[in-house]
């Protein structure tokens, strides 16, 4: 298969190449970036006139479900996103190696998004027995997580970190306190005050994130803080990175937008965890992310059936659909804080990556033909219709985004194409 | 997935829901209590009936369980002349897999023009008012620790029977503020009404986070916050609170929180007493107190009839 994507402008914000040209793709690599290679013949042609050609985008929190999987890697596709990786709260939870070969298979019949699964760091995420991650990183996992679950024992998190740093493994934990946060369904405050919801205190993230932080420290582990909420949060990270603790970070999209008022009269669509905070959370999360302090912003996709959602705010199922809107919220997200738009696609791309320790989020000759083609200046409507995913839980519904996905190309083949 | 407006007025702005006393307007609730005084004559009468209801149906379903409650609903609507049907949910339908949006579009198809809506999870009612059927009328008979609207419209009528003017008061609800939506809707309901001061009284464990941004004063101390107040409101505390870490003993919170002779001495002379119900003696308030010249807690009981009819007249006679 030969690809000519041409009359694009170029953005790649590893290499800060920003530039019109045309990108040549051959047996699932770039081979070309401006000048078409000699006797070149195309297979497909894409027209990139108006559009940003990019790196494929690299999500770092998806969840899926096997039975999904195929509506869910074309959501993907369909939202630009060549990379993913997946939470091992699957059913079942990712903890044994043949799980994780079956799933990798499973994905990779689709010639879609890669899909890079995390293990589970304890047997059955049961937080009491380390997983047989050795095992589970030679099937393909990279990376271990607790998912949110959490670790009510330290010393098993310790060990865990130990064994992890024995074969340089990274630990992936979204720090919550499950003593503090238990019952909770909203940030504690004043908004969660007035519609009379359980609260989830901020310190609820910072005391597990300082827990987390120290056995990192000692441990000498990567230590990759999922889902940071909580503006003191971004103040300890960036006191921890200056003191050369091995920790990246990531934020999901949602909450560089969202606050708690905005679930409105219970909302479930905004029932996410960790919970929406303050406007105050907001901006420090923003500038966590814009000084690099937070390195990638991630969906955070979590696809529920409507059943899972039309029910009291507390008693619906967490998590909104996000595969769809990564790269809309990220561009919306650039433009509220004046970031360029190539160091807003770098967290969403190489930066991505290399928290996540991927061969992916760039754009050279020989690297993975893994790329994104978007209208930056188009906008679309985010209504159920619209959207692919199984989930059509979105707190962005009726919200017009900017940016327009023309074409996905994944490994060399056209994933996505909205010409049809 | 539910619409940010305010579900509960019609495009006319008159009252279609009625699913808590945060932004209701005040005129709303002054003419609830307005038609509520009509109601109390019709109370005392021999026959206590009136037909303003006639050939309508309301549903009382609880999906959490109070007799009170539903029975002072059951009554109001009675003396309107409404066809009532009371539904404990609680044991039944929910409990077998039905979700409350089957429950309600089932009760719907046999031409219900009102669902009366208790539920222990915050929200509830917002959930039903969303997908009801235009012409039904939700009212929230409380939700979790959100809301209790009518409990807080019938406090405001006791307390206008018997201090007449909003805008001179200062009230003070003692107890477990963080669990209580009779608090919220008080709270609520003293501010858009005017009254100038609004105290909080209890120990730190139950003060919901940055209450103070409700338009209320915090205190800890209850002898403080008592001092010349003109209205004295106490809540309930449950039992299940002394489970957990909140309070050390039901008789160590009455030793700092109950309300007795001596600590009610410090209010105004004419001060008056509230409390929801059902009172737990001993625990939140003293017998001398429940039982004592300065309490209202019966009249508030009458009163919640003439109230609650008021609610379900004015619901009845919109549309949407």
């Amino acid at each position: 298969m030969k690809i000519a994507i041409r009359k694009g402008r170029v953005v790649d914000p590893a290499s800060k190449f920003d530039a019109p040209a045309d990108v040549f793709i051959a047996a699932g690599k770039i081979v070309a970036i401006g000048q078409q290679p000699t006797d070149w013949h195309s297979n497909k042609e894409i027209n990139a006139d108006g559009c940003v050609v990019a790196p494929g985008l690299v999500d770092l929190a998806v969840h899926v479900k096997r039975g999904t999987l195929a509506t869910e890697l074309a959501a993907a596709a369909a939202g630009g996103v060549t990379s993913m990786v997946c939470s091992p709260d699957t059913d079942p939870v990712l903890d044994e190696p043949g799980l994780v070969d079956m799933l990798r298979l499973r994905a990779q019949s689709f010639h879609s998004t890669h899909l890079y699964p995390l293990g589970a760091l304890t047997k059955a995420l049961a937080g009491k027995h380390l997983a047989e991650i050795s095992k589970l990183a030679q099937a393909g996992c990279v990376g271990f997580s607790q998912a949110d679950h959490g670790v009510l024992d330290t010393q098993v998190l310790l060990h865990a970190m130990q064994y992890a740093a024995t074969f340089d493994y990274a630990v992936w934990l979204q720090p919550e306190d499950l003593h503090l946060a238990k019952g909770g369904v909203a940030h504690e405050g004043e908004v969660a005050s007035r519609l009379g919801l359980t609260g989830i205190p901020s310190i609820a993230e910072t005391i597990a994130l300082a827990t987390h932080l120290e056995l990192a420290r000692v441990t000498g582990v990567h230590l990759h803080v999922c889902r940071v909420s909580a503006a003191e949060s971004v103040a300890m990270l960036r006191a921890a990175k200056a003191n050369g603790v091995r920790v990246t970070a990531d934020v999901a999209v949602n909450h560089l937008h969202l606050i708690d008022l905005d679930m409105g009269h219970y909302d479930s669509n905004f029932r996410l965890s960790p919970p929406l905070r303050t406007s105050r959370d907001r901006d420090a999360l923003r500038a966590g992310v814009i000084d690099g302090t937070i390195d990638a912003i991630v969906s955070d996709h979590t696809p529920r059936q409507d059943d899972a959602k039309q029910l009291p705010f507390a008693e619906a199922a967490p998590g909104a659909t996000g595969l769809e809107t990564l790269l809309s919220l990220t561009l919306r997200f650039a433009d509220a804080t004046k970031l360029p738009l190539s160091a807003a696609l770098s967290r969403i791309t190489h930066n991505a990556a290399d928290a996540a320790r991927l061969p992916a989020g760039r754009i050279a000759v020989d690297a993975a033909a893994d790329l994104c083609v978007f209208d930056p200046g188009a906008y679309r409507l985010v209504n159920k219709a619209s959207l692919k995913s199984a989930g059509k839980n979105s707190p962005f519904l009726g919200y017009e985004l900017p940016g327009v996905v023309r074409a996905t190309v994944t490994a060399g083949h056209v994933a996505y194409d909205s010409q049809g | 997935m539910l619409s940010k407006k305010n579900l509960q007025l019609n495009d006319n702005g008159d009252l279609h829901h009625l699913l808590a006393i945060e932004g209701l307007p005040k005129r709303i609730i002054e003419r609830i209590l307005d038609t509520a005084e009509s109601f109390v004559g019709i109370n005392e009468r021999e026959v206590k009936v009136v037909p303003l209801l006639r050939g309508k149906s309301i549903f009382n379903i609880f999906f959490e369980n109070s007799t009170r409650t539903r029975t002072t609903f059951e009554i109001a609507a009675k003396r309107l002349s409404a066809d009532v049907v009371s539904l404990d949910v609680a044991r039944s339908s929910t409990n077998k897999g039905e979700t409350i949006l089957d429950t309600i579009a089932n009760l719907t198809a046999m031409h219900a023009d009102m669902f009366v809506v208790r539920h222990s999870e915050s929200g509830a009612p917002y959930l039903i008012a969303q997908h009801a059927a235009p012409h039904v009328h939700v009212v929230n008979a409380g939700d979790g620790r959100h809301e209790h609207p009518t409990q807080g419209l019938l406090d405001m009528f006791t307390i206008r029977k018997y201090k007449k003017d909003f805008t001179r008061l200062t009230v003070a609800i003692v107890g477990d503020i963080l669990h209580s939506r009779v608090a919220r809707s008080q709270i609520h309901a003293l501010t858009t009404l005017g009254v100038p001061e609004v105290r909080v009284i209890g120990p730190r464990t139950l003060l919901p986070a940055d209450i103070e941004r409700l338009g209320v004063r915090v205190f800890t101390s209850l002898e403080e916050g008592l001092k010349g107040v003109d209205v004295v409101t106490m809540l309930r505390l449950q039992n299940e609170r002394m489970n957990g870490a909140l309070l050390p003993s039901a008789s160590e919170y009455f030793s700092r929180y109950g309300l007795t002779p001596q600590k009610l001495a410090l209010a105004k002379p004419d001060a008056i007493v509230l409390h929801p119900g059902p009172m737990n003696r001993g625990v939140e308030i003293d017998s001398a107190v429940a039982d004592g010249k300065q309490s209202v807690i019966l009249p508030q009981v009458t009163y919640g009839i003439a109230v609650r009819m008021a609610v379900m007249a004015i619901l009845a006679g919109s549309a949407r």
